[in-house]
C-alpha cells in the first residue's frame, strides 16, 4: 500500500466516522445498509474480479447468514451480536464449502448456471418449509432486542443504538476491507489472478486449480454471509426474497457499477447502489427496468465501472 | 392405474413445453456461444402476448381460429428477438463471457419489468382454447384434449427442427457457422445473417412454448425466471448446445418433476438440481454435450 493510498483511506475513514455526528438518524441508517452491502460486494468480487468466476448465486450465502441469525434468535433466544456473527459465519462458510465443491469444477457459463441453480434450490426450500422458516412471512429479528460487544451496548434509546450499530458495522467493514486487501495481495491472491489470466499456464506451474478456486469460493461466500448477518437486524426481518435471484443480481450489479477490475470498485458500487435503490423506489415503481437499462449501458459503454472510469479520467488529466 | 396414465400425459405435455424452451436456449448457445439469461423472459412474453391476443379476439372470431393466435404470439416474440440481436447482442460476441451474461441479464431485468408495466400484476389466462376442445375420457377419467393436441405440436416441432437443422441447406450453413465462425465467414457465408436468424428461431421456440402453456395455466409475473432455471437443468442434463440433449433432458426433467410433485412436493426443485449436479459431476458436458 503506497503512502498516498493510506492517506486516502484514512481520510475516508475519518469522514465515515463523522457521519452519525453530522447526519440525521435516517441517513446514518441508510449508510449502515450501504456498508453491509459493500461487504457482500467485496466478497463477491474475490470471485469475479480476482478469480474470473461470475457467480449468479451469492444470494445463497447472504441469505444463509441472515437466516442463521433469525433461526438462532427464534429457537435459542440468543441476543448477542457476537454469537450471531459466529453462528452465521459457520453456517455460510459451511454452505459455501459444500456448494463450492460442485461449482468450482466448472468455469464461465456452467459456473454461473450452477451457482444460480443452487441458490434457487435454497430459495424454494425456505419458501416451502414454512413451518421452520416462516415461509413468505419470513422470520423477525427485532433490532431493539440486540446486544452488542458482549452485552455492553443494548437498545435503550433508539437513536443512540442506531449510531452504535453504525460504528459496529463500520468496524467490521474496516476489518473486512483490510482482510480482503491482505488476501488479494498475498501469494494466494496472486495465484488466483494467475489462474484467472491463464489457467493452463497456472496448471503447468503446478498450481492445484480446483483447490485454489474452492478456497476463493469459500472466502467469497463467507464474506457475503457476514454481510447478511449484519444486514438482518437492520432490516428487522428475513424473507425468502434474500435468497431469490434478484438479490444475487444486485450483488453482481454492485461490482459492475463500481468496476470489478478495481479493489475499491465494488465497495463504491454497493454504497451508490443502495442510495440509487432507495431513492429510485421512492420515485418509480419500475426501478428494475431502470436498473436493467443502466446495466446494459454500463456493460456496453463503460465496462470499467464508476471507479475505473474515474481513474482513467484522472490519469488523462494529469 | 388411470392416474398413472394421466400423469404420464401431464409429464409429456410439460416435456413438450420444456423442449421448446431448452432447444431454443441450446440452439442459441450452440451457434453463437452465448447463454441467453433473458431466454425465459421470451417464453413469458409469448405467454402474455398470446393471452392478450386471445382475450382481445375471443368475442369476434370462432374458437377454432383462435388457435392461429398461438403462432402469432410466437412470431411476435421472434420479431422482438430479430430486432434485439443486431442492436444489443452483436457487439458482445468478441468480448469475454462475463459481459455476455451481464448484458443478457440486463435484458432480463428490463423485460420482466416491461411485462409488469404493460400487463400489470393480475394473471392473464386464455382458457377459452382449452374449453373449446373439450374433454376426453381416459380410463374413465376426463382429460383435456388440448393437452393431447399440444403434445402432438411438441413432437411436430421437434421433428421440424431436426429436419431444418440436418436436412436443409440453411441447416448446413448453421452447423458450419456453429463449428467455426471464422472459417464459415471465409467461405463466404453471411455469418451475421445466420446469427440473427438463429436467434430469431430460438426466440420463436421460447415464445411458442409460452403460447402453448398459457391456455392451461395463467401468465404470471416471474414465470420467465422460474422456467429459465428449469431450462438450465434441462440443458445441463442433456448437454448445452445439443438438440437431442434438449429432448432427452426435457423428458427426464418433466418425468422427475411429475413424480416429486406427486410424492414430496417440497423438494421438487431441489431434486431437479441434485440430478443436474450429479450429471455435471459424472459427465461435465452433459449426456449429449460437446466440449464447450
Amino acid at each position: 500500500m503506497s503512502r498516498r493510498q493510506l492517506g486516502a483511506a484514512a481520510l475516508v475513514l475519518i469522514a465515515l466516522a463523522l457521519v452519525p455526528v453530522l447526519a440525521s438518524t435516517y441517513q446514518t441508517q441508510l449508510l449502515t445498509y450501504g456498508l453491509t452491502l459493500a461487504i457482500a460486494a467485496l466478497g463477491f468480487n474475490l470471485l469475479l474480479g480476482y478469480t474470473g468466476l461470475l457467480s449468479f448465486g451469492h444470494s445463497a450465502y447472504f441469505g444463509a447468514g441472515a437466516y442463521a441469525v433469525a433461526l438462532m434468535m427464534r429457537y435459542s433466544g440468543i441476543t448477542s451480536m457476537e454469537l450471531f456473527i459466529l453462528g452465521g459465519l459457520l453456517a455460510s462458510a459451511a454452505l459455501a464449502a459444500l456448494f463450492g465443491v460442485v461449482c468450482v469444477r466448472h468455469t464461465r457459463i456452467f459456473f454461473a448456471i450452477l451457482t444460480l441453480a443452487l441458490s434457487q434450490v435454497l430459495w424454494t426450500l425456505a419458501y416451502k418449509f414454512f413451518w421452520i422458516t416462516g415461509g413468505t412471512d419470513g422470520l423477525r429479528v427485532p433490532f431493539a432486542k440486540l446486544t452488542l460487544v458482549g452485552g455492553l451496548v443494548s437498545a435503550d434509546q433508539f437513536d443512540k443504538f442506531v449510531d452504535a450499530y453504525y460504528y459496529y458495522v463500520l468496524a467490521v467493514f474496516c476489518i473486512c476491507v483490510a482482510l480482503m486487501w491482505l488476501i488479494v495481495h498475498s501469494p494466494f491472491g496472486k495465484t488466483l489472478q494467475a489462474i484467472r489470466d491463464n489457467e493452463t499456464r497456472a496448471r503447468f506451474l503446478g498450481v492445484r486449480i480446483w483447490r485454489y478456486r474452492w478456497l476463493a469460493f469459500l472466502l467469497s461466500g463467507t464474506f457475503t454471509g457476514l454481510a447478511g448477518i449484519l444486514w438482518v437486524p437492520l432490516n428487522g426481518l428475513t424473507t425468502p426474497d434474500v435468497l431469490y435471484w434478484p438479490q444475487s443480481g444486485k450483488i453482481v450489479f454492485f461490482a459492475v457499477l463500481g468496476g470489478f477490475r478495481n479493489f475499491t470498485g465494488p465497495i463504491v458500487g454497493a454504497v451508490i447502489f443502495n442510495y440509487l435503490e432507495v431513492y429510485a423506489i421512492a420515485a418509480t415503481e419500475y426501478w428494475q427496468l431502470a436498473l436493467g437499462v443502466v446495466l446494459i449501458v454500463l456493460v456496453t459503454f463503460l465496462p470499467a465501472g464508476i471507479v475505473g472510469t474515474a481513474q482513467r479520467l484522472a490519469a488523462r488529466s494529469r | 392405474m388411470e392416474i398413472v396414465a394421466l400423469q404420464v400425459l401431464n409429464s409429456l405435455f410439460y416435456a413438450a413445453v420444456l423442449f421448446l424452451i431448452a432447444a431454443g436456449l441450446s440452439l442459441i448457445f450452440g451457434v453463437m456461444g452465448i447463454v441467453n439469461m433473458a431466454h425465459g423472459s421470451f417464453y413469458a412474453l409469448g405467454a402474455y402476448i398470446t393471452a392478450w391476443a386471445v382475450a382481445a379476439a375471443a368475442p369476434a372470431i370462432p374458437a377454432a381460429a383462435l388457435f392461429v393466435l398461438l403462432f402469432v404470439g410466437a412470431l411476435a416474440v421472434a420479431a422482438i428477438g430479430l430486432a434485439l440481436e443486431p442492436t444489443l447482442i452483436r457487439p458482445f460476441y468478441r468480448r469475454p463471457e462475463e459481459y455476455q451474461l451481464l448484458v443478457t441479464f440486463g435484458l432480463l431485468l428490463v423485460l420482466e419489468d416491461l411485462m409488469r408495466l404493460v400487463w400489470g400484476g393480475t394473471p392473464r389466462t386464455a382458457s377459452t382454447l382449452v374449453d373449446s376442445l373439450g374433454l376426453i375420457q381416459i380410463g374413465g377419467l376426463p382429460y383435456p384434449v388440448y393437452n393431447l393436441v399440444m403434445i402432438g405440436v411438441g413432437v411436430a416441432a421437434a421433428l421440424a427442427l431436426w429436419a431444418f437443422v440436418y436436412r436443409t441447406k440453411f441447416g448446413v450453413l448453421l452447423r458450419a457457422t456453429a463449428q467455426d465462425r471464422r472459417m464459415a465467414a471465409a467461405l463466404g457465408i453471411n455469418v451475421e445473417r445466420i446469427y440473427v436468424l438463429a436467434f430469431g428461431l430460438g426466440c420463436f421456440m421460447a415464445g411458442l412454448g409460452g403460447a402453448i402453456v398459457v391456455p392451461t395455466q395463467a401468465a404470471v409475473l416471474g414465470m420467465g425466471v422460474e422456467v429459465l432455471v428449469i431450462a438450465f437443468v434441462v440443458v445441463v442434463i442433456g448437454g448445452l448446445g445439443s438438440l437431442e440433449g434438449a429432448l432427452v433432458g426435457a423428458l427426464v426433467v418433466s418425468a422427475l418433476r411429475t413424480v416429486t410433485i406427486q410424492f414430496w412436493e417440497e423438494i421438487e426443485l431441489a431434486a431437479l438440481y441434485l440430478i443436474a449436479a450429479i450429471v455435471l459431476l459424472i459427465r461435465p458436458t452433459g449426456l449429449f454435450g460437446r466440449k464447450g
